[in-house]
């Protein structure tokens, strides 16, 4: 388990880190999310004691990070992909890494197993691919078998094969009783990974949930109806509760009621229907909004569309 | 050209409970002589520091058992001949020795470093001390070829001296110990400055532009602070005699080697205390 508490970290005039805190239970996987800047990767540094800390503490399992005998049997951490010399091999990168913590050489094997890469295990890894990269990354943190594993942007520069074994080593390591603590800046993916979330932005905590939780209170759960009897049906679904908006195009965007409901009412009414589909923002949508206020760099213009779908504000 | 990646099995092992054992010093220097000896460049450079200490007053030997005999005065420095690579010797050391550090910073390797022991200063002692070895090696077998050879090839000519005579045997043994230090001096460096161009124009400054620099000082004043350069202070060690505008020869290399127990203290403290 991880704890982090009342944790800041300040570079110079820039907090990066302010006052946060959480937990990172055994047996699931917790993501860690938040735009870009907004302190991840420096908590995460923190937590394995590259960083000293400004304020507040650290503890993986009760204990700091540098008083862990053999941290790698411990605590397995990917920071950033090919913080490996370009002129070593991949095998011995792990070497090195498995010598100061007493770790078996077959351990070496057998992570490079694990990740697909024990034909290349003896190339240097300038010749490796960002997803190569990444996969000696996390063969490093499985090195030594650890209980604790913390995961900054794993999946980054993966194919899609690549992301979806990330998916399920994830799972599979966290089935076995292990804290997994993996960042993202992607919703949609920590979605399908993730049992527990922590979401930051400037380095404070915004939201501490589950996936379930924050999956099923996102958006508004508005309808799209088309209808040529707007008029009608308006007045038969706002008599029943909803709150209805009409857009330029003369669709009527519906609130407040299921979609069911709203075929009822049609059917109570005999309005025609040519369409009703129920609207969900996706979970990026409802990241974006809970994030909104903490995103370190705003493009010019946030589009209020995406993908064609609008928005519903106001009524 | 990248290299292929077979697919991956999804499943992990089991947790097996793989103890490991404690990070202590015989560990972390083994990991470092690993580090040291997998990366290419560590070789090369060495190699380089040989070619160019032993080749250079080797292949100009030559050239003087190859003129008419005046060209050599009574005066000659047959020992310290066959050390003058040392001068140009000391660049690539003083730049391995950076890189040895700086290295660590530029790819990342640092980030797996001080996970993998936390406790920094046993990762900067481990690190200092396997390249202190593997550099004073080469450096003794640098300095005592280089002599042999060089004494070997004069002798056809009967200009050699052997290691009994005179101060041969001090400045040779001294050539390989300033080499050493110049290394030495470079990791310090490297883990002050963690840049691997900056470090290396530092040792470079240091050597040889600060010495250039003094000569525009005032000669009464030359006289008083030339010797106590880092360099020159160390290179009296490999120099026949002293006079008044050098150290005695362990009272010079003593300094140097103070100058560079500082440049590793600050090193060492500044990896403690920085964020990596």
């Amino acid at each position: 388990m991880i704890e982090v508490k009342g944790l800041s970290k300040r570079y110079g005039d820039v907090l990066a880190v302010d006052d946060l805190s959480f937990t990172v239970q055994p047996g699931q996987v917790t993501g860690f999310l938040g735009p870009n800047g907004a302190g991840k990767s420096t908590t995460m540094r923190a937590i394995v004691g590259l960083d000293r800390p400004t304020g507040g503490t650290v503890t993986i399992d009760g204990h700091r990070y540098a008083h862990d005998r053999a941290p790698l049997t411990h605590v397995g951490a990917l920071l950033e992909a090919k913080a490996v010399h370009p002129g070593r091999s991949a095998y011995n990168h792990l070497l090195f890494l498995a010598q100061s913590n007493g770790i078996d050489r077959r351990r070496i094997d057998e992570a490079l197993a694990m990740v697909g890469l024990e034909s290349v295990a003896r190339k240097r890894t300038k010749t490796f691919s960002l997803g190569m990269g990444q996969r000696l990354g996390i063969a490093c943190a499985l090195l030594g078998d650890p209980r604790v594993l913390l995961l900054d942007e794993p999946v980054n520069g993966l194919d899609p094969e690549g992301i979806i074994w990330v998916r399920h080593l994830l799972k599979a390591l966290a089935a076995e009783g292990r804290a997994i603590l993996v960042s993202s800046h992607l919703m949609a993916e920590m979605a399908l990974t993730a049992d527990n979330l922590i979401v930051i932005g400037r380095g404070r905590l915004i939201a501490d949930t589950t996936v379930a939780d924050f999956v099923s209170q996102a958006g508004n759960k508005a309808v799209l109806v088309r209808t040529p009897d707007g008029a009608a049906l308006t007045e038969a679904l706002r008599l029943r509760g909803a709150t209805v908006a009409r857009s330029d195009d003369g669709a009527l965007h519906v609130t407040g009621l299921e979609a069911a409901a709203i075929g009822q009412a049609a059917a109570d009414t005999s309005a025609v229907l040519h369409e009703l589909t129920p609207q969900r923002a996706s979970l990026e949508e409802a990241f974006m909004e809970l994030t909104r206020d903490s995103v370190e760099y705003h493009a010019e213009a946030t589009p209020t569309t995406i993908d064609g779908v609008p928005s519903y504000e106001g009524a | 050209m990248s290299a292929a990646v077979t697919s991956a099995s999804p499943a992990p092992t089991a947790p097996a409970g793989h103890v490991g054992l404690a990070v202590q010093l015989p560990r972390v220097l083994r990991s470092e002589w690993t580090k040291l000896r997998t990366v290419r460049s560590t070789m090369w450079t060495l190699l380089a520091t040989l070619l160019v200490c032993i080749g250079l007053p080797v292949l100009i030997s030559f050239a003087i058992v190859n003129q008419p005999r005046g060209d050599v005065g009574p005066d000659f420095d047959a020992a310290g001949f066959s050390l003058f690579g040392v001068f140009l010797g000391q660049l690539i050391v003083g730049a391995l020795g950076v890189l040895v550090m700086s290295a660590e910073y530029s790819t990342g390797t640092i980030r797996a470093t001080l996970t993998a022991a936390p406790q920094r200063v046993l990762v900067f002692v481990s690190k200092l001390l396997t390249f202190a070895v593997v550099i004073a090696i080469v450096s003794f077998v640098t300095t005592f070829v280089a002599f042999f050879l060089v004494q070997a090839v004069l002798n056809t000519h009967s200009l050699g001296v052997s290691l009994g005579q005179g101060t041969s045997l001090r400045m040779v043994i001294g050539g390989a110990l300033y080499l050493t230090i110049v290394g030495l001096l470079g990791l310090g460096i490297g883990a002050i400055l963690r840049h691997s161009a900056a470090g290396i124009s530092t040792v470079l400054a240091l050597l040889f532009v600060v010495p250039i620099l003094a000569n525009f000082l005032p000669h009464s004043w030359q006289e008083h602070i030339v010797k106590y350069l880092p360099g020159q202070a160390g290179q009296a060690i490999f120099q026949r005699h002293s006079d008044a505008v050098t150290l005695a020869p362990w009272t010079g290399l003593a300094l140097f080697a103070a100058y560079t127990v500082l440049t590793l203290v600050v090193g060492a403290a500044l990896l403690v205390r920085r964020d990596a």
